[in-house]
């Protein structure tokens, strides 16, 4: 198991009710740890676009996920 | 320099920090708090950033309009907490030789910031709802130009 820190912005903090949470977990991706919380969280944002970071840089959905990672889960950017 | 502000943002120190005597012109775009948002009003909102990407990626904006785009120094600073119509929410300035190069730059820096700094929009309307902006729903992103760094 690895210990990661997810970090949830916008209406996906709203959603998780929480701005930051650390969880023990076997998820091999970033997605793959996203939807996992999203399931823990009842998280229903199926229509919406999300992007990620590791370690505060931007990644793909497929970016594995290492122990002491911080993943940050983001929705569309509304800037401006 | 790519800057978030709790405070109001003051142009005029900023304006001055980009006057050269090898420019010949400077552009800049002030993004205002429009009152109303798909038919209703608004009365308040708040920007939420993810600070540390949101400061990077700002910076990575300006660096690649200053290789893209013939100017000679480029700032912005976006403001986040709560903020009411009127409000100047964004600011960005170019200076350049040129103004095409300067329209162009800042153009393309404004779309940037808004698709790609990490930054979200909380508006409250004066019905009382609630909602995170999504720029796919109001059409905002489609304005957007597509650049050749893009």
């Amino acid at each position: 198991m690895k210990q990661v820190t997810i970090l949830y912005f916008g209406l996906l903090r709203e959603a998780a009710g929480c701005t930051e949470e650390t969880v023990e977990t076997d998820a091999a991706s970033v997605q793959a740890l996203f939807l996992e919380r999203a399931g823990v969280h009842g998280i229903d944002i199926a229509d919406v676009q999300l992007k990620f970071a590791r370690n505060e840089v931007f990644c793909s959905p497929d970016e594995p996920v290492s122990n002491g990672d911080t993943i940050a889960c983001m929705p569309p950017m509304a800037g401006g | 320099m790519f800057e978030l502000s709790t405070a109001p943002i003051e142009i005029e120190p900023r304006r001055r920090a980009l006057m050269r005597e090898d420019a010949g012109g400077y552009c800049a775009f002030e993004g205002w708090v429009r009152n109303h948002h798909l038919g209703k009003e608004v009365v308040e909102l708040t920007y939420e950033a993810y600070a540390p990407l949101a400061l990077k990626q700002g910076r990575t904006v300006l660096d690649e309009a200053r290789k893209h785009y013939d100017i000679l120094d480029t700032a912005a600073v976006h403001r986040i907490g709560d903020l009411r119509p009127g409000e100047l929410a964004v600011w960005v300035g170019v200076c350049a030789a040129h103004r095409d190069a300067a329209f162009e730059a800042c153009r393309a820096i404004i779309d940037d910031i808004k698709a790609t700094v990490p930054i979200w929009k909380h508006e409250c309307y004066a019905d009382g709802s609630k909602v995170w902006v999504d720029p796919a729903d109001c059409g905002c992103a489609k304005n957007q130009r597509s650049h050749s760094h893009a």
